[in-house]
């Protein structure tokens, strides 16, 4: 058993000093056993336990939301016509925009040479793949006939001879998502091989053993492998790089493919990818935070990975805001009767208090990251994350029911008021997504050991 | 004509420089059939013990073409050929809704490919392998020592002679590896 | 309201807040927009603060789940038990008397083909003439009886002799859903429990037996408005056996009126028959002939009114075109006041004021009215200049709740133009026996409480509920020694009575009638009675020597006795082959009135509230039908409730607002009603449709309304001044209204953005109804594609020749045929009888009040309506354009690109195609229809339990499952089994052998279905019309549905400011 070593002071005065991607002193062991330890010895701490029972019992929630739902058919929610998609939808493009950080983190930085990513970018994919899994969800259980929609949106030969309908954008989406999900699951895989081979020779209890040493497939770290690995992992981030941008411009097309005003609209792929990765980063941070005070990773996610996420947060902020604005202001330059009249509805409409809101979420309150100040202010940070969150879900929120509610004839306008099932199906998903996420931290490296050793000055090959 | 029972001879070091060092050195003795153990990659040690450059990249490239033609074959035979029908007053060729699934089947193909590709050629899951006999090997290979073995298939292999040349690389253990 | 409480969905907190609706808003809102005004209604007009509370609320109504915990198909669910016991399937069989099917049709039973037999429906204005169509021995849909004068349709232009139809009304096609209905009274009863037939018939015997040697002095029959021949004979022969014994006819929309007017006018009863056809200038005094059957002779009445104003077929194109001219001065806003060409708004009491002016202007005796404000002066001014210049060729149409002295100055001044024998023609009453029938039941309430009676027998009336409320029927009821009811529900009386007899249903039983022109119908019935019902004539037959006849043997012997000798067989066959007996109309009875010497009531300044039948389920007969119950109201849009009806001026001085409760008091009578403040009523004064808020009902009805019957007296039995209003602070009834739902704009709306108009110019700038006056429409004939909203080149596209331009521009190179649909608007009446036609052509489903809030109604068929000013600023009086919306089967599709399993696919013929057993349900298509047509089932609505109503849907149209989306398909059953039928003959499909079952019922033939590639089709000649434009034409949907703008008559000297067509560019 490997002991700590003892912090020595860093003087944090000195000008030009910007804090390390990870502190001073560690060697080799040290790192393994720092990570590998939250697993293998250490005892289940009761905190745990107690998160991860709320988290499962509002899971339940979804369970019994969803039950309900087949039971009765959509109409417990409060869609109708006009307003045919509500929290479901709202839903499923939150979740999927929460779930491309991850990726992006993995992939971009990658290939960006941002070292920095190495400490993140682990519980950020598995955020990204529990993300994905609650968004996938909502496409399905909010079609009126779930039963037939598992699988009649997928090509199979049947005996009618009928295919999918390959214009639709809701098709395009089955495959963008299912394919985001699977080569994600594959590059999280791939980064997980080295450590859990690593966990396979350091656990003593023979299940774990057993069950990392499958896992493992027999990695034992050759140079050969390690040469093919890297090349394989290389190609990985470069291949997800446009994938990740793909998924979110394809579930933009789901709204700017059809021709209601407010969602027939060029700005969207853009704008919304640049929305997904803001509440992606928004959601590692709201992880990061607390996980690094919880299992004293303070010195693996430094101030320095706060620091950096709230700048991406703060740029992709302000794409998102462009594209507010673009939005406004062709609803007035277009000099289209329909486009101009949704965006007043869309801004002093019934649901104009919620556009407002989303404006202060969304733009308002983040412009304080700015500051370095806020930057290194953990508590703060924290907070301006959830902000976030909450706004990029009034976002769609907005997008989806202001410009529904009022679209073409006045005589079919309507109001759109979500019941309890709404909310509950929502909540669970949440739900959902920390039972997933807690199980995954007590069960794999929360942080990529081999990559971290990489980090350390012993790896440097000095010639 | 070599021992059967014999899969190698290896050598543990404490750092990766000593390690990349002995591989220069085994390299320069003229083995060939060699292998080095890390817990993380060392770029250097490709061309310390001559590593070839691997051909998954192509493997990739075949998956992504793969993938995409799969992916618009499927669409254009299924709404042109199997099943004609007037959707929304387009042609049945209306190629500019193909195009999303044609990319993403592309980079499933490339993707899947590279995953599966990578394991292949590294001939994993592999439930057995020789060097899991030397302890020292299972308690650090995966953490904080380095290794270097040399293969009994090695042409110029001589165990005695390989042990005394790795005793001579200053390493921090040497063991003859069983099959 | 009591059910009401258990549902916190229905109820709302109500807000602090101050009322928003003000004329004020209105007008500011309207003043400064170019061109006329479209609003859909006052909230959207003016501004209401309640939605400011809602928001802080956040999400109002945590509503679990739309559906109330008792909802109608629960309650239908448990019935489904009993029916299979009642083992239905097994009834469905024809009468055993012989049955005459209609021309045409294989005289046997071949499976799956239909077969059509003419009957009349008996209404208490005259039968409603019928051809029904009967699926394997099941009467499943009803049309209208095409030779019969009553219903036949307006001649259809070029078409062919055999290639016509007949029309109907609303309540005709929703009938057939009160035969199938499961709560229908099944057995015989005595003081609730079951007893035979038999059993009653010897009871009753006995009974009458005692009052046989006084001369039957303690029995009354009381039943409703008799027209048919057989019973009143058999009525009058019970009475002449027992001399003393009494007769009496109750409705509570009685026509005493009428009559005491004709009295006055002619020393007689008459009725007037107006020949719309023959007057162009046609002035209505409060009365709504156009918006349904409660109207006597609605069909023939809009069906001419109408054909003076098709100006490319009746009044020929170009100069030659004439049109007739519309005046309405009524008491509430209706749509004959909605299609009005100028119109007067008043309360009723001033309507006697203004006929009285009227008539005096006219040189007519009598006392003069007093005009009040300077507009009605100029409006009757000009109304007279125009009378003179057209004499002969006017008419003046009395309402049926005015006044007497009203009818008989509408007599007088008719015979003064010289319309008598012209545009109206005074002819004996329908009603076999008229009489005045408040009178009446006046006698029979003091006999009752004189003790004078010992057997009453009610037969199809339930008075218990609708008699007049001072007259406390129910407490001299009680005094009765024995009390006999007859009637298809059990109700209120039946309740109160000793006996009650399940009665049958017009499709079930035999019978005679007479149509408003006297015309005489057998009714022929086309199934055994489903509940051991029986008929009046074998109920008052229990009176005669030989108690044991049947309707058939009564009905025949009658006719047989009209017709001595051999003619008989072939006449009797003939008659039920066509449905009426040819030349029985009634003769014209030359009447010239005598000027009208009756003083005019007088002047009152209090508020007032009229009494009217509710436009859907009339006095309360219908209000266990489903489909009338979710039929939006004319106007109002109202659904499943009745209202407190009134102008926003009003609702400002009673400090009420929609949906707010009010108790009504009128003379010590109180009443608890929701107010519902609709756009065009006149203010100072309250519509009430009574009908509502019965008590003994089916679950369809329970709990729906309130009874405006408790305000009704006989002596005011029409309006009455001196209403009491006092708003019930705290409580709301929830009003589901299908047009305009929840529509709240808030107040930075208002201010911030719109400003002025924004909100209430929606539906103009968005230039959906397009129409001008007759005179604009002569200046430019092209008005109606003009301005901005046109459909883009069809150049502009990314595919070349390969896209929609290949087979729109060629289309018949893809199948035979085309289909398209025109809608003439200036012909539609928003009568309504088009979308109960087609929910039960396509067996759409009730889905209940709750549903309808939450915006989930299933009509495939809908009739928008939009209101606009010709004086800008005059939000009190507008014009109402109203917009039958059924799918319109666009070229390019928005929704079916958008499905992803292809579910709504594109037809070689044009339609666009709803594969139910593919939809998956992801209600994209809906989000992307432009038009919001596609209509959804959120739940399960279609009934699957019960076994009654199973045999109620149309075979050949798929009954659609939960999840599902569904739409208007230009009923593509009756177009394949067309297409099936030619290719037999190997031809194609002729113009006008497809019929959809909206256009087939339109009164006013308003919608035309054919092949657009047939250059000589009627929609061809509708679709080249200069005012034929699409809707959203912008959008490049290139809809198949399209509309011809509407023109207006309105006479220049009345118009303050001539109307501007529907363009703001």
């Amino acid at each position: 058993m490997a002991t700590l070593p003892d912090n020595r002071p860093v003087d944090l005065t000195r000008p030009g000093y910007s804090t390390p991607v990870i502190a001073p002193g560690y060697n080799l062991e040290q790192v393994t056993a720092k990570i590998a330890n939250v697993i293998l010895t250490t005892k289940i701490k009761l905190g745990w336990f107690g998160v991860f029972i709320i988290a499962f019992g509002i899971m339940n929630l979804l369970l019994g939301a969803v039950g309900y739902l087949f039971v009765k058919g959509t109409g417990i929610w409060g869609i109708n016509i006009p307003v045919g998609w509500g929290f479901a939808i709202v839903n499923f493009v939150w979740w999927i925009g929460i779930g491309h950080a991850g990726t992006l983190i993995s992939a971009i930085l990658l290939l960006l040479k941002q070292s920095w990513r190495t400490s993140i970018n682990r519980f950020a994919e598995a955020m990204t793949l529990f993300a994905v899994a609650c968004a996938g969800l909502f496409p399905l259980i909010h079609t009126g006939r779930p039963w037939l929609a598992a699988y009649w949106l997928f090509p199979y030969p049947n005996t009618m001879k009928v295919w999918p309908q390959f214009r639709s954008p809701l098709i395009w989406d089955v495959f963008a998502v299912s394919t985001y999900a699977i080569v994600s699951l594959l590059f999280w895989y791939t980064g997980l091989i080295p450590d859990v081979a690593a966990l396979r020779d350091r656990a003593k209890n023979p299940i774990a053993k057993l069950f990392y040493g499958i896992l493992s497939m027999g990695w034992r770290g050759s140079a050969r492998h390690w040469h093919r690995y890297e090349t394989a992992y290389l190609l990985l981030a470069g291949l997800s790089t446009p994938l990740v941008l793909s998924v979110h411009t394809v579930v933009s097309w789901d709204f700017a493919v059809s021709v209601v005003p407010g969602w027939h609209a060029t700005i969207f792929p853009p704008y919304f990818v640049a929305g997904a990765i803001y509440s992606g980063f928004a959601m590692v941070l709201t992880l990061a935070i607390p996980i690094r005070e919880a299992f004293n990773m303070k010195d693996f996610i430094t101030d320095r990975h706060l620091n950096n996420m709230a700048k991406v947060m703060l740029g992709t902020g302000m794409i998102v805001a462009y594209g507010y604005a673009t939005e406004a202001f062709f609803g007035w330059y277009s000099a289209n009767k329909f486009e101009f009249f949704m965006i007043q509805n869309r801004m002093f409409g019934p649901y104009g208090p919620m556009y407002w809101f989303l404006i202060l979420c969304n733009i308002a309150i983040p412009q304080s990251l700015w500051f370095k100040k806020v930057r290194s202010n953990v508590p703060v940070l924290f907070l301006i994350s959830l902000v976030v969150n909450v706004g990029m879900w009034l976002e769609r929120f907005v997008i989806v029911i202001t410009s529904l509610h009022r679209d073409f004839l006045p005589s079919s306008w309507g109001m759109y008021h979500p019941t309890k099932w709404d909310w509950m199906t929502f909540f669970g998903t949440m739900g959902l997504f920390m039972t997933l996420f807690f199980l995954f931290i007590r069960v794999l490296p929360m942080i990529a050991i081999f990559e971290m050793r990489t980090l350390l000055p012993q790896a440097k090959v000095k010639h | 004509m070599k021992p059967v029972g014999i899969h190698g001879v290896m050598a543990e070091f404490n750092t990766a420089d000593e390690l990349v060092a002995a591989g220069r050195r085994a390299y320069a003795e003229g083995y060939r059939r060699m292998d080095a153990y890390s817990p993380f990659p060392i770029e250097a040690l490709d061309e310390a013990i001559g590593i070839p450059h691997t051909i998954l990249p192509w493997i990739v490239f075949a998956g992504g073409i793969l993938g995409g033609a799969a992916g618009y074959g499927l669409e254009y035979w299924t709404q042109v050929i199997a099943y004609p029908l007037v959707i929304g007053g387009k042609p049945l060729h209306s190629w500019p809704n193909f195009i999303p699934i044609w990319f993403e089947t592309t980079v499933l193909g490339a993707s899947i490919a590279a995953v599966v590709g990578m394991l292949a050629l590294n001939g994993l899951p592999q439930p057995y392998h020789p060097v899991f006999n030397i302890q020292n090997f299972v308690d650090h290979g995966q953490n904080d020592r380095f290794y270097l073995l040399i293969e009994a298939k090695d042409p110029k292999f001589k165990s005695a002679e390989a042990q005394s040349f790795m005793t001579s690389l200053n390493a921090a253990g040497v063991w003859e590896v069983p099959n | 309201m009591a059910q009401d409480s258990e549902n916190d969905l229905v109820r709302i907190q109500t807000t602090k807040k101050d009322l928003g609706l003000t004329a004020e808003h209105a007008r500011e809102k309207l003043s400064g927009a170019r061109g006329p005004q479209y609003w859909r209604s006052l909230q959207e007009l003016t501004e209401d603060p309640e939605f400011d509370a809602m928001m802080e609320r956040e999400f109002p109504r945590h509503a679990s789940e739309w559906t109330d915990p008792v909802s109608r198909r629960g309650f239908l669910k448990l019935m489904s038990a009993s029916m299979a016991l009642a083992g239905l399937s097994a009834c469905t069989k024809q009468p055993f008397e012989p049955i005459v099917p209609y021309v045409q049709q294989p005289e046997e039973l071949i499976p799956g083909k239909p077969i059509y037999f003419a009957t009349a429906r008996p209404t208490p204005n005259g039968a409603y003439p019928l051809l029904v169509r009967s699926h394997e021995f099941r009467p499943v849909k009803i049309e209208g009886n095409p030779d019969h004068p009553a219903s036949k349709s307006i001649p259809q232009g070029s078409y062919p002799a055999e290639l016509r139809w007949g029309v109907t009304d609303a309540q005709s096609q929703a009938s057939v859903l009160d035969l199938y209905n499961p709560e229908r009274s099944q057995n015989v009863t005595f003081r609730g429990d079951t007893r035979t037939w038999g059993t009653f018939v010897g009871a009753i015997r006995d009974a009458f037996g005692a009052e046989r040697g006084r001369g039957g002095a303690g029995l009354r029959i009381l039943t409703d408005t008799v027209t048919s021949p057989t019973l009143a004979a058999q009525i009058k022969s019970v009475l002449q056996a027992n001399p003393q014994a009494k007769w009496y006819q109750w409705d509570a929309m009685n026509r005493d009126n009428a009559r005491t007017g004709a009295k006055l006018a002619f020393g007689q009863y008459v009725d007037a028959q107006y020949r719309l056809a023959e007057a162009d200038v046609v002035v209505s005094l409060d009365a709504d002939f156009l918006s349904g059957s409660h109207f006597p002779g609605f069909l023939a009445m809009s069906r001419d009114f109408i054909s003076k104003r098709k100006l490319d077929l009746a009044g020929g194109e170009g100069e030659a075109a004439k049109m007739n001219r519309l005046y309405v001065i009524e008491s509430q806003a209706s749509t004959t006041g909605g299609k009005a060409d100028d119109r007067l708004p008043m309360r009723a009491c001033d309507v006697e004021q203004f006929a009285g002016a009227l008539a005096n202007a006219l040189g007519v005796g009598g006392s003069n009215g007093t005009v009040k404000d300077d507009h009605a002066k100029t409006f009757l001014n000009a109304l007279v200049k125009d009378l003179q210049a057209t004499r002969g060729r006017s008419v003046i149409i009395p309402g049926e709740q005015q006044s007497p002295t009203v009818h008989a100055l509408a007599a007088a001044m008719n015979s003064t133009l010289g319309n008598a024998g012209k545009t109206v023609l005074y002819t004996e009453p329908v009603e076999i026996v008229p009489t005045e029938q408040a009178a009446g039941l006046k006698e029979l309430v003091a006999d009752m409480n004189a003790g004078k009676v010992t057997l009453l027998v009610m037969i199809g009336v339930n008075p218990v509920f609708d008699a007049p409320s001072d007259l406390k029927f129910a407490d001299a009821f009680e005094k009765v020694a024995l009390r006999a009811h007859v009637g298809i529900y059990h109700d209120e009386t039946s309740r109160l009575s000793h006996w009650h007899v399940p009665m049958t249903h017009y499709l079930e039983s035999w019978s005679d009638t007479r149509a408003y022109d006297g015309t005489v119908s057998i009714v022929q019935p086309l199934i055994e009675p489903l509940y051991n019902g029986r008929s009046a004539h074998e109920v008052v037959a229990v009176f005669s020597e030989n108690p044991g006849v049947t309707a058939y043997d009564a009905v025949q012997s009658y006719w047989k006795a009209q017709n001595k000798g051999a003619t008989f067989e072939p006449f009797w066959n003939r008659a039920l082959h066509d449905g009426f007996m040819p030349n029985t109309a009634s003769p014209a009875r030359p009447a010239s009135a005598r000027p009208a010497a009756s003083a005019l009531a007088p002047v009152n300044d209090e508020l007032e509230i009229v009494f009217r039948p509710d436009p859907t389920i009339h006095d309360g007969r219908y209000i266990n039908n489903g489909w009338l119950q979710e039929l939006s109201k004319p106007i109002t849009k109202l659904t499943w409730d009745n209202a407190a009806i009134m102008s926003f001026n009003t609702a400002k001085q009673l400090g009420v607002k929609d949906e707010d409760v009010v108790t009504l008091e009128l003379n010590g009578a109180k009443v608890d009603a929701p107010v519902l403040v609709v756009p065009g009523h006149p203010d100072k004064t309250i519509t009430a449709h009574y009908g509502y808020g019965r008590t003994t009902v089916g679950s369809v009805g329970t709990g729906t309304g309130f009874n405006a019957f408790l305000l009704r007296t006989a002596e005011r039995s029409n309006y009455a001044a001196g209403v009491k209003v006092t708003a019930k602070s705290g409580e709301r009834w929830r009003l589901a209204l299908t047009q305009h739902h929840h529509l709240i704009e808030t107040k930075k709306w208002k201010e911030d953005v719109v400003g002025s108009s924004q909100v209430g110019n929606e539906a103009a700038s968005r230039d959906l109804v397009r129409s001008a006056t007759f005179e604009e429409w002569r200046r430019t004939p092209g008005f109606a594609n003009e301005g901005e909203h046109q459909a883009p080149s069809r150049d502009l596209t990314l595919y070349g020749e390969d896209g929609y331009k290949s087979w729109v521009d060629d289309p018949a190179k893809n199948a035979a045929h085309q289909w398209g649909m025109a809608i003439d608007m200036n012909s539609c009446i928003g009568c309504n009888a088009c979308v109960v036609a087609c929910q039960s052509e396509n067996n759409i489903p009730v889905v209940g009040k709750e549903q309808v809030l939450a915006g989930r109604e299933m009509l495939w068929l809908r009739i928008d309506t939009y209101f606009t000013t010709p004086n800008t600023n005059d939000v009190s009086n507008p014009r109402a354009f109203f917009q039958p919306i059924p799918c319109m089967q666009c070229e390019n599709a928005p929704c079916e690109p958008v499905c992803p399993v292809g579910a709504t696919v594109h037809s070689p013929e044009g339609l666009n195609n709803m594969v139910y057993n593919r939809c998956v349900g992801t209600r994209y298509c809906s989000n992307n229809c432009p038009y919001k047509v596609r209509r959804f089932n959120f739940l399960l609505f279609a009934d699957f339990d019960t076994e009654s109503y199973k045999s109620r849907n149309n075979p050949d149209v798929t009954v659609r499952s939960r999840g599902v989306m569904e739409k208007c398909t230009y009923c593509v059953q009756r177009i394949t089994s067309a297409r099936i039928h030619a290719e037999k003959e190997t031809r194609k499909v002729r113009d006008g052998e497809i019929v959809t079952a909206c256009q087939q019922t339109c009164p006013t033939d308003a919608i035309t279905f054919g092949d657009i590639t047939d250059k000589n089709s009627r929609v061809t000649r509708m679709k080249s019309n200069e005012r034929n434009y699409t809707l959203l034409a912008e959008l490049n949907t290139r809809p198949r549905t399209s509309y011809v703008a509407e023109i207006r008559n309105p006479n220049p000297e009345i118009a303050v400011t001539p109307e501007d067509h529907g363009h703001t560019s």
